[in-house]
């Protein structure tokens, strides 16, 4: 007979409905992908999903544990977030690259799910960052923007993906643009002011709100993004704590020195709706394996995500900081989650038992 | 217009149900409790009675009869041994046949020492306990004697025995009187029912309490999940004249509120510090049972000889509330609510969420048990899922209302750190069950505490005894080698006797042959 300890009542979450919550979530902001890059998006995510699930068996295979695994959604979910964060122009060796590299090396590595110290996807991208700089930072533009509007058909968009811009004809700097961030950074190191840089990129708040600018897949629309965040917030499948404390701490910063001088440090709206950061807050910091487990351990990882995002897109070389910055807090959180523990009922803060 | 006033009257009633204070964590799990509302009826007596002589938390009782005996109901057949612990009285008359060990409701299964009574059917009863009806006037340290030995102990399934909490002293001022009626457990409807057919006794037994303590204040807690109760013990407050001092206040529905410590939380805002008693934030809490009980031994003069309970479940036909005589075995409460094959069904002792799952049918109900749940092994294995690997989600440590971090915990008690575990406050877990109930991963954490907590005992337990014998062999070292230096000396003192007289001797001889050696030449010459 087994034993079996109180309590013998359960909420009924589990894990897969964690996962798979989060992947709901993302439908939105999928959605928008591949309305903004048609067959491209349709490639990667599939590639990336397919080639995650794909590893995860065949290393659970190697491993000799449960295959049942592969359906918890926790590989699934890492595929879907790598395609969110490539651009949409990478060749399909990068995102078969990214998903092995995801898998192996950023979770079973460490002992599969629940163990791993990076958010599998982000760490993967990092090392493609540092690896393939040039097809990581080559953005293209956005399909309702016209400019590549031919290219996007079934059959042009397969050869791009697998054979490179010379299949279609293109060179990169045609079908490419930069992000809002990367324009706004380089024009700042030629002496031009940030107003100046926004207005010549044709940067509107609303398109970047809604989804019009150009960048990795996923971070095409705030708003996409934030329904699915508010979404899991309401569930709580995610807390408050980070997102808030993230976003709430980059607008902080963003604000201050934009009021110290407007001429070379964007202003916070800018910094909050550009680039990864709302995919950050809301979806890749908050996975619960790599970030800190109590609330205030949370809000601590969230305002140095924050403090760390600003400080690289502003200082650092990369124009973009949030991924970054998820990624170097993820070292931190073991060390969060020793010294920045709960109150414990009946005890004043600080007093040990 | 009036329509409007009404819904105006009832927002603000609802604003009033507000409480000021809450405690951390929490959850609001299924509540099933598909007996409110229920009458109670009475659990007919079964064949055999069994008392185990420890029915409460402290030292277990010793017996007083012997087999053969002839006892009456109330009669005190196990004395308390120990300042923690109560006696134990048979709950109905009839013929001591065993006094040995029986299994009894305890996760380990283990057995304790049990009387057996074959019940007569005349169910007479002992009067050596009279009535006092005027208790206002009565003594409290002579009613505080007759809470103990009336056997009372903790209704609400704790099982603390009720006389300690009853601090007469004037230095520690009991401020507050609470009755504890929230029943937060899920299935569970005892006290509802209690509340709703017994608020006469409830309320005099707190007024008792009160009396005895001098506390000016009362509180009777209930959650908004039983607002018929809120009614009925309302009215018995007016009825009673009690209104001024004491109030009902109404609470969110939440688990783990009725813990003891989370109550005092919840309607003081105050916390009890780590490792003491509520006495020192200056309330006295009591279950609304056991404040039913007190009003029996005092106004009554009955011992604690029956309880009021859940018998629920999933797969009880008829399920009910009963008021059941002590030591009744399960086999026979659950024969009464219509079940009469337990195959594929497993009995919960207790709510779901802290219940004890039961070995033996034959298991007999004791002090402490609330409920009893006959479950489909269906359902609870939804509970009992197969365990996956902690995704370090942290619902566990939001939920804790001891302001734990049961994941971290966890591991450190499944890896045996017991030290790193009891530095993350092991000894805090109040055992509530709140974070296995939302972990997604569906780790027994509560399993893992426990088998933390049971191991540390023992660790200390053998390092007790190794100290001990370790002091032991050393005060026998030390004996011997005291005997040795004693010996030593005493021969030391005879060799330098011996040597003493030697020299002498030699001394002596010494100037005998020299006297000798100076009178030869002299004769010689
Ligand atoms: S709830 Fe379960 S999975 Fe989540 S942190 Fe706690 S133990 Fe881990
Ligand atoms: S069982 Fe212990 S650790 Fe878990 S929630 Fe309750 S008090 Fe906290």
């Amino acid at each position: 007979m087994i034993f079996l300890s109180s309590p013998h009542q359960h909420s009924g979450n589990s894990i897969q409905l964690t996962m798979f919550s989060v992947i709901i979530a993302l439908i939105p902001a999928a959605m928008v992908s591949v309305y903004l890059y048609g067959w491209l998006a349709v490639f990667l995510l599939t590639t990336c999903i397919g080639m995650s699930l794909l590893t995860e068996y065949v290393v659970l295979r190697m491993m000799k544990r449960d295959t049942a695994r592969l359906w918890d959604g926790s590989a699934a979910l890492t595929g879907l977030f790598l395609a969110l964060v490539l651009p949409a122009a990478v060749p399909w060796w990068i995102a078969v690259f990214a998903a092995v590299f995801a898998i192996l090396l950023g979770k079973q590595l460490y002992g599969g799910l629940g163990y791993n110290l990076f958010n599998p996807a982000l760490a993967a991208r990092v090392v493609l960052l540092i690896s393939f700089p040039l097809y990581m930072t080559s953005w293209l533009i956005p399909m309702h923007m016209g400019a590549v509007l031919d290219m996007y058909d079934f059959s042009n968009s397969l050869s791009f993906f697998f054979l490179g811009p010379d299949a279609v004809k293109q060179t990169w700097d045609a079908i490419t643009m930069a992000t809002p961030l990367g324009h706004v950074k380089t024009e700042l190191t030629q002496g031009v002011t940030v107003g100046e840089a926004l207005a010549n990129y044709q940067y509107s708040t609303l398109n970047a709100f809604i989804g019009r600018e150009a960048g990795s897949l996923g971070e095409g629309s705030a708003l996409a993004l934030l329904m699915g965040g508010i979404w899991l917030m309401a569930r709580h499948t995610i807390s408050w704590h980070i997102p808030v404390s993230y976003l709430l701490t980059v607008a902080v910063f963003a604000g201050i020195f934009n009021l110290i001088n407007p001429d070379v440090y964007a202003p916070p709206l800018f910094h909050l709706l550009a680039g990864g950061l709302i995919l950050c807050a809301f979806f890749m910091a908050t996975d619960p394996v790599s970030s800190p487990s109590s609330g205030i351990g949370k809000i601590v990882f969230g305002v140095g995500c924050g403090l760390l995002t600003w400080v690289i897109r502003t200082f650092g070389n990369y124009p973009e900081g949030a991924m970054f910055a998820v990624v170097l807090m993820n070292c931190a959180t073991p060390l969060i989650d020793y010294y920045i523990r709960p109150r414990v009922y009946g005890y004043k803060r600080g007093e040990k038992s | 217009m009036s329509k409007l006033l009404e819904m105006l009257k009832g927002l603000g009633e609802q604003l009033h149900l507000k409480p000021q204070h809450s405690f951390t964590g929490g959850v609001h799990p299924q509540e099933l409790k598909k007996t409110a509302g229920l009458p109670s009826m009475t659990c007919p007596l079964p064949k055999q009675i069994i008392l185990p002589m420890k029915q409460h938390i402290g030292d277990a009782c010793e017996p007083l009869v012997k087999v053969g005996d002839h006892v009456l109901r109330g009669q005190q057949i196990a004395k308390s041994q120990g300042y923690l612990s109560v006696p134990v009285h048979a709950s109905t008359s009839g013929t001591v046949t065993k006094i040995e060990d029986h299994v009894i409701a305890h996760p380990s299964g283990l057995g304790l020492p049990c009387i057996f009574i074959e019940p007569d059917g005349k169910d007479e009863v002992d009067e050596s306990l009279y009535p006092l009806p005027n208790y206002r006037s009565a003594d409290p340290i002579e009613l505080r004697e007759r809470i103990r030995s009336a056997g009372l102990a903790g209704l609400g399934g704790a099982a603390f025995p009720t006389f300690i909490k009853l601090v007469l002293d004037q230095q520690n001022k009991i401020e507050t009187v609470v009755l504890n009626g929230i029943e937060c457990e899920p299935w569970l409807t005892n006290d509802h029912q209690l509340m709703l057919e017994k608020a006469h006794e409830i309320v005099t037994g707190m007024d008792i309490l009160m009396h005895m303590v001098g506390s000016q204040q009362g509180i009777i807690a209930i959650e908004d999940n039983k607002m018929d109760t809120v009614e009925v013990m309302q009215k018995t407050l007016v009825d009673m004249g009690l209104d001024a001092s004491v109030r009902i206040e109404v609470l969110p529905t939440k688990y783990p509120q009725g813990g003891e410590k989370q109550l005092i939380q919840v309607l003081t805002g105050k916390e009890v510090p780590a490792g003491r008693l509520p006495i020192q934030v200056g309330v006295l809490s009591q279950n609304v049972g056991t404040s039913k009980a007190i009003y029996d031994a005092v106004c009554l003069g009955e011992a604690l000889t029956e309880r009021m309970m859940t018998v629920s479940g999933d797969a009880l036909p008829n399920p009910t509330n009963m008021r059941v005589r002590l030591g009744t075995p399960v086999a026979w409460l659950l024969e009464q609510c219509g079940l009469d094959d337990t195959d594929g069904i497993k009995v919960i002792h207790g709510g779901p969420m802290m219940g004890d799952i039961l070995t033996d049918m034959r298991i007999p109900v004791v002090k402490a048990s609330n409920g009893i749940l006959a479950m489909r092994i269906s359902t609870l294995m939804q509970a009992h899922h197969q365990e996956d690997p902690c995704i370090r989600c942290g619902d566990c440590g939001d939920v804790c209302p001891a302001g734990l971090m049961p994941n971290l915990l966890a591991v450190h008690c499944k890896e045996e750190q017991f030290e790193r575990a009891e530095d993350y406050n092991l000894f805090d877990c109040i055992e509530c069950g709140a974070c296995s109930y939302v972990c997604p991963s569906h780790i027994p954490l509560v399993h893992y505490f426990r088998f933390g907590k049971g191991k540390v005992a023992q660790i200390r337990r053998e390092k007790a005894f190794a100290e001990e014998s370790r002091k032991r062999s050393e005060t026998r070292d030390a004996r011997i080698a005291q005997e040795l230096a004693e010996k030593e000396e005493k021969r030391r003192i005879a060799k330098e006797k011996k040597e003493a007289r030697a020299k002498a001797l030699a001394e002596k001889q010494a100037q005998e042959a020299a006297e000798g050696e100076t009178k030869k030449p002299e004769a010689e010459s």
